[in-house]
């Protein structure tokens, strides 16, 4: 496994980060199955405004497809979600409401490539929230700008480095305003040097109050901004905790073999 | 070290030029030709092929050929001439070009050309505004004037029955029908095929299916025999009619698998991210999915066209004398008998430019859409 982004390299937070009362996201009791294979078990998950949580565990655990349900990606079979007051069914108004107020990072990006970068962020304001175009243009800069690649603008995906990639893919996410971020992964398929800059604006994500639910094996991100760490393995919630305890005080097993495995060199 | 360093400092080297056998035409020469003995081979016995064939077809279409435009113009006994006799082509040219149509009425019809054209360079002209606008017209309006303009009975045009219609004009009618209908029919189809809804694709399954199955000189020998078997009494479809309606739909059936080919490549990551931001199963469809489908498959969809476009020429079974049929029909004229050759020579060399026009606007096409994926 490539070198892990130590904490202390990592921008630190210059506010104290707070967390609010209203509950974002609630998953009660959450199963789901891909045809015979039990992928999540007994999910209950309830996210505040403002928390930033780390979800991780080994591969196949079932991680991703947590986060998956929250935006209906994939769909559960058991429990309720609910997102914002709003619960996640068969319905297609409700779908699409949570998705307007939920935005995703992948981890391979999933820019548009037939489009450039002005057009990848500021298609969805334009043609979801009915944005005037010249409107929807200003505000995508402004985000171009915050994650520090406004001379990009006029270029397409394939011209890009990764690292550069998965910053649009995050401004486009941002530029619909969205209540919470999900983010699977999102430096899993980046090169070393650009971890760094992806995390950075993840970090400064957090510092303005974002409410963020994080799939990653990045521990030194997990330290620096996480208020939860969450393990996971066979599609259980194993472990739960702040990230102090989580690392330095382990309750279960499965939880001290995979730190000890990750944290190995 | 190599020995061409010993003369240079580190770093003093000079940029030399390359040898002669690298650059330049005697380059190209060397390495596509003559590379190697089995490519010399080719070459000189692709040359040797070209310096057979070439020079008689030349001297045939063109040095001995006879040029005019009446009967007297090309010699009594077809047998006995050396070169091609254009004063045929010439001679028959406006039935070649537009069928039995009336000689006082063709301006309709060159009418409907030159709209057409502006119509089209608009379009295929880079830089040009107002595109969506003259795309539209195209696209809905055009049909509606050609309609009246053809076939008359209104607007105080004189009435021009379908079977009087022939010649390029008929072929271009009923390719540019298929075509047109074609891409639009075949994406719903190739989108309905791939729903999660069993009626839809069940529906879309068995229609694709069926219009593939079947040849399409059934098809338009079904429109045109077995379909009004079926109608009630007193009900008729004009045969033309019949005819476009079979050849939208067999082009639909071709184009729907072509599509879909298309929007199987693209990668499922494509739909999630356009869904994660909130877009509606349409919207998705046309921003992201669908253009970046149709690039991959322009060449699977020029295909298909310029296939419909030939196969058009079928129509001959059901007694629709479109630009072939005209150069057959043409032939039987007991004034002219012996002179086919030119005929088919004159309509393959038309229906080339068309094919390799529309083969040329795809490759530019390809190549503007090209962002680098």
């Amino acid at each position: 496994m490539a070198e892990e982004v130590k904490a202390e390299d990592l921008q630190q937070p210059t506010k104290e980060l707070t967390v609010g009362e209203e509950i974002m996201i609630q998953m009660i009791d959450v199963h789901k199955w891909y045809g015979q294979f039990h992928v999540l078990k007994n999910i209950d998950l309830t996210v505040r405004k403002g928390e930033r949580i780390v979800v991780c565990g080994p591969s196949g655990s079932g991680k991703s497809t947590l986060i998956r349900c929250i935006n209906r990606l994939e769909e559960h079979q058991r429990g309720q979600i609910i997102v914002e007051g709003t619960e996640l069914t068969g319905d297609l108004k409700h779908i699409e409401q949570i998705r307007r107020e939920v935005g995703m990072v992948f981890q391979h990006f999933n820019l548009f490539p037939h489009l450039t970068i002005m057009e990848n962020l500021a298609l969805a304001p334009i043609w979801v929230r009915k944005m005037p175009r010249h409107e929807a243009e200003e505000a995508a800069m402004k985000y171009l700008e915050r994650v520090k690649i406004p001379e990009q603008a006029k270029k397409y995906p394939g011209q890009l480095s990764g690292g550069q990639q998965q910053r649009v893919a995050i401004a486009r996410s941002l530029c619909m305003n969205p209540k919470v971020m999900l983010f699977d992964e999102p430096t899993s398929a980046l090169d070393p040097e650009m971890i760094k800059e992806v995390l950075d604006v993840m970090i400064e994500l957090a510092q303005e109050g974002m409410t963020m639910l994080c799939v990653t094996h990045e521990m030194g991100f997990a330290k620096t901004v996480a208020n939860r760490v969450i393990f996971m393995d066979g599609g259980e919630i194993i472990e739960e905790n702040n990230p102090h305890e989580f690392f330095d005080n382990p309750q279960h097993d499965r939880t001290k073999l995979f730190l000890s495995q990750i944290l190995a060199h | 070290m190599t020995d061409a360093s010993k003369t240079h400092a580190p770093g003093m080297h000079p940029d030399l030029p390359p040898p002669k056998t690298e650059v330049g035409a005697w380059g190209w020469m060397y390495h596509n030709l003559f590379s190697s003995p089995l490519n010399i081979g080719l070459t000189l016995g692709s040359l040797f092929l070209l310096f057979i064939a070439i020079p008689p077809i030349l001297d045939w279409a063109f040095f001995d050929a006879l040029w005019g435009g009446e009967r007297t113009d090309c010699p009594k006994e077809a047998g006995t001439r050396e070169g091609a006799c254009w004063a045929y082509i010439n001679y028959w040219f406006k039935h070649l070009m537009y069928g039995r149509y009336p000689n006082e009425e063709l301006w309709r019809i060159n009418t409907s050309y030159v709209i057409g054209a502006i119509g089209l360079i608009w379009l295929v002209l880079p830089k040009l505004p107002y595109k969506l606008w003259v795309g539209s017209f195209m696209l809905f309006a055009f049909p509606v004037i050609c309609f009246f303009l053809f076939a008359g009975d209104s607007f105080g045009l004189q009435i021009v029955e379908t079977p009087l219609w022939g010649g390029l004009f008929l072929t271009l009618v009923i390719a540019v029908t298929g075509i047109v209908a074609s891409l639009p029919i075949g994406i719903v189809l190739a989108l309905g095929r791939r729903s999660n809804m069993p009626v839809v694709k069940s529906l879309c399954v068995a229609f694709i299916e069926l219009w593939r199955g079947v040849p399409l000189i059934t098809v338009l020998f079904m429109s045109s025999v077995m379909f009004p078997l079926f109608m009630p009494e007193g009900l008729t479809f004009d045969k033309l009619l019949r005819a476009l309606i079979g050849v939208m739909l067999f082009s639909a059936a071709y184009m729907a698998e072509v599509v879909r080919g298309g929007l199987q490549a693209i990668p499922k990551g494509q739909f999630e991210a356009a869904q994660a931001l909130g877009l509606s199963f349409w919207k998705l469809m046309a921003l992201i999915v669908m253009p970046q489908a149709l690039k991959i498959v322009i060449p699977g969809i020029v295909n298909t066209f310029i296939g419909l476009f030939k196969d058009t020429t079928l129509v001959l079974i059901i007694g629709l004398f479109d630009f072939l049929g005209m150069a057959q029909n043409v032939s039987t004229n007991p004034d002219w008998l012996g002179f086919s050759v030119e005929g088919y020579v004159f309509v393959a060399f038309g229906f080339w430019i068309f094919c390799f026009s529309m083969s040329r606007y795809s490759q530019h096409l390809e190549q503007k859409l090209h962002t680098g994926y």
